[in-house]
């Protein structure tokens, strides 16, 4: 009738006949899966094999991918926020020198502040809890107070995050006197992984589990959702096929991290305590997952939940699809900037925590670039900065390919330099390529 | 002035919107300048006038999209404050704007909902129950609209317009602002719009419809105001006057009886 009707494709009544490709596209959509983020995954394992078949098979083990994943969980929990800040057309460049602030401060908390001041000493309960929610409190804060000049009074946020990135760099130097700071609370450690800082194999697998049964849930409550309304639901065999996969997904991961074993002296301290005589190669004690990486996927399943299935979420992405109509649609548009950022600063708290927690400490120089790093991980992770655009396991699995490169690289002998020239190559193609992608007009 | 020219309500009918005086500018230019314009119950009135006439900004102040230099705004016969959209939508004011005001990125329900989502639980978005409206929307509006999954900056310009004139409807408005809203559709979704704009005067709403096409106005409004360079020429009864008088002001700037005979001639060339 008119040339301006619906032009959505009616599965069935294309004109031509569908190709091999086509139906292999078919079966793709029909699971309604994130093709995108698919692509990541499978560049992410193939960046692994490259590696493993370099080191001759030493690369691809338990005990190097679980290092490899606790150095990524930092960056990581930072890219989930980031992802959010430039989806609504922003940018944060001072995250990492609020790592260091509040690394800074949970350290001078636990040695200094907390039993001098407070009279908290060691023994006291739940300290390593109150140093974190003062972290958390003081992130918060500092987010406030930069997402404020940014929204309400209107001074870019690449300007004001620049000048948080000195002045909070430089305020580190006054908060210890120059000086690197160590002993933290033995509990506030766990949160670093490490042997002791990891689940052990019966919650690992319990965890896996858990993970399992929520991915089947999931399933059915969006099946039922969609049957309440009649809308169509996907086919049973790739509602079958996505349970599959999810929970053959979590399963390997659990057995993977079980795979690694718990060092040699803590195996022995481990036997001693459980009154076991350890045998003569020494005690394997699957160490499980580590902490961090429970940290980690909670952090990410929050944040996606505050991204999709919140109003603030949909607000920060129909402001970076167009901030004008957003205004005029009665979004407070300032106060969901402002959110942003003070979301983002709780997010560097955590993530302070894991790397003070690493260190047993602070340094001056704690979580210097890690601007760069959250940036480049949020990118290559397909978040565009022409705003709008972003999801947080894309950022999540940007951390770990850049992580994955760079730890790979260190594998192989190359040094840190080496690393840099790299990771910044792999941001310039990655999007590159994405540009390239989304002109070619895959919507 | 307002009594004489509507007979359908009786002179003592409050109207529905009344602006009174409003003045907008844009450094120099006075985009609107002293405009006084009213609306009633069921009431269609058609603002028309060529490319700048001020007819958009005018209703921006109306929806607190434009927040005015000076004038006020009376909704039901009290003063209404309407700073921003918020505003605005709290006295049942909705817009269909120019240049539509979507979040590409977002699909079509995130769009109609914008501000306003259907929440279930703790708060959680509903998003089935919004596709669900958003179906039945367009069922009246595009019934061949499919593309609820989508983000509307890959829909076509006549389905994206669909999608804002859902938004507008979905919300119970008494004040409707309609500006072209029919700018990019084709012939058969403009007739839809069409029978929607006289569906919703029947359902009791006042409508300002601002349109480029005289033949549109003239049939679907009660009266007609006509903008010249920020100002009101004239609000007319559509009884009163035929398309011809219509595009003589909009041209012109002037009264019929106003104009002279020579300019009214070279109209006719
Ligand atoms: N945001 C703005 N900043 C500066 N000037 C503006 C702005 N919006 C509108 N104007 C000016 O105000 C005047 C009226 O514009 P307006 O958009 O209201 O006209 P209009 O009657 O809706 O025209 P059209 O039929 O082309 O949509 C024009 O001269 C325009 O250039
Ligand atoms: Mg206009």
């Amino acid at each position: 009738m008119t040339n301006v009707a619906d032009t959505a494709p009616v599965p069935g009544k294309r004109e031509i006949p569908a190709g091999r490709l086509q139906r292999l596209r078919d079966l793709v959509t029909a699971t309604e899966i994130d093709l995108r983020l698919f692509g990541m995954l499978l560049a992410l394992a193939a960046i692994l094999l490259v590696f493993n078949v370099l080191t001759d098979g030493r690369f691809f083990r338990p005990v190097n991918m679980v290092t490899l994943s606790v150095q990524a969980v930092s960056v990581a929990i930072l890219a989930t926020g980031m992802v959010l800040v430039i989806v609504s057309r922003n940018i944060d460049l001072s995250v990492g020198s609020l790592v260091g602030f509040i690394a800074m401060t949970y350290a001078l908390l636990m040695t200094d502040w907390l039993p001098n001041i407070l009279g908290m000493g060691p023994d006291f309960p739940f300290r390593w809890l109150i140093a974190l929610a003062l972290g958390i409190g003081l992130g918060a804060a500092f987010g406030a107070v930069q997402g404020f000049i940014i929204a309400y009074i209107g001074v870019p946020s690449f300007v004001v995050t620049l000048g948080g990135l000195l002045s909070i760099r430089g305020a580190i130097w006054y908060l210890s006197n120059g000086a690197a700071v160590t002993g933290l609370d033995p509990t506030f450690r766990l949160i670093g992984g490490g042997g002791r800082g990891s689940i052990g194999e019966t919650l690992t697998w319990g965890l896996g589990i858990v993970g399992c049964v929520a991915v089947v849930v999931l399933l059915l409550n969006g099946r039922r959702q969609r049957r309440r309304f009649g809308f169509p639901v996907r086919p049973v065999w790739a509602e079958v096929l996505l349970a599959v996969l999810g929970c053959g997904a979590l399963l390997a991961l659990a057995a993977f991290a079980n795979g690694n074993y718990l060092a040699p002296g803590l195996a022995t301290e481990y036997a001693r305590e459980r009154g076991i005589t350890e045998p003569p190669g020494g005690l394997k004690v699957p160490a499980g997952f580590p902490l961090p990486i429970i940290l980690l996927i909670g952090v990410a399943v929050v944040m996606t939940w505050i991204a999709k299935r919140r109003r603030f979420g949909r607000y920060v992405y129909a402001y970076g699809g167009n901030p004008g109509a957003a205004e005029l649609a009665g979004i407070n548009t300032r106060l969901t900037i402002l959110k942003t950022f003070v979301l983002m600063g709780v997010l560097a708290a955590l993530s302070a925590a894991v790397v003070a927690s690493r260190l047993n400490g602070a340094t001056l120089d704690i979580g210097s670039s890690y601007e760069l790093y959250v940036i480049a991980a949020a990118v290559v992770g397909g978040t565009s900065f022409a705003g709008g655009i972003g999801t947080i396991p894309g950022a999540v699995l940007g951390a770990f390919v850049m992580q994955s490169l760079a730890y790979g690289l260190s594998f192989m002998g190359v040094n840190s330099p080496g690393q840099n020239v790299v990771a910044g190559i792999v941001l310039i193609l990655a999007v590159a390529f994405d540009s390239w992608n989304r002109r070619r007009g895959t919507r | 002035m307002m009594g004489e020219t509507h007979e359908m309500e009786g002179a003592t009918a409050i109207p529905l919107v009344e602006m009174r005086s409003i003045r907008v500018s844009y450094g120099g230019v006075h985009a609107v300048d002293g405009v006084s314009i009213d609306l009633h119950e069921g009431e269609i009135v058609g603002l028309v006038g060529g490319n700048g006439a001020g007819k958009s900004t005018l209703m921006k102040v109306l929806s607190g999209a434009q927040l005015p230099d000076s004038g006020e705004i009376y909704v039901g016969g009290k003063p209404a404050h309407i700073q921003n959209p918020r505003d605005a939508k709290a006295y049942a004011i909705e817009c269909i704007y120019q240049t539509l005001a979507l979040s590409d990125n977002l699909d079509a329900p995130a769009n109609v909902f914008l501000g306003r989502e259907l929440t279930q639980g703790a708060g959680s978005l509903d998003d089935s129950a919004m596709e669900d409206a958003t179906r039945r929307v367009m069922g009246r509006l595009n019934p061949r609209f499919r593309a609820f999954k989508t983000p509307v900056m890959s829909l076509s310009g006549g389905q994206r317009q669909s999608v804002a004139i859902a938004r507008a409807v979905h919300f119970n408005a008494r004040i409707m602002i309609m500006d072209e809203p029919t700018a990019s559709l084709g012939p058969a979704e403009t007739a839809q719009v069409r029978d929607l704009v006289r569906q919703l005067k029947e359902e009791g709403l006042g409508i300002f419809l601002i349109s480029h096409d005289i033949h549109d106005v003239y049939d679907l409004s009660d009266r007609i105001s006509v903008m010249y360079q920020g100002r009101i020429v004239d609000t007319v009864h559509k009884a009163k006057v035929d398309t011809d008088d219509v595009l003589a002001m909009i041209i012109l700037g002037k009264k019929p009886e106003e104009a002279s005979s020579e300019e009214l001639a070279e109209l006719q060339i």
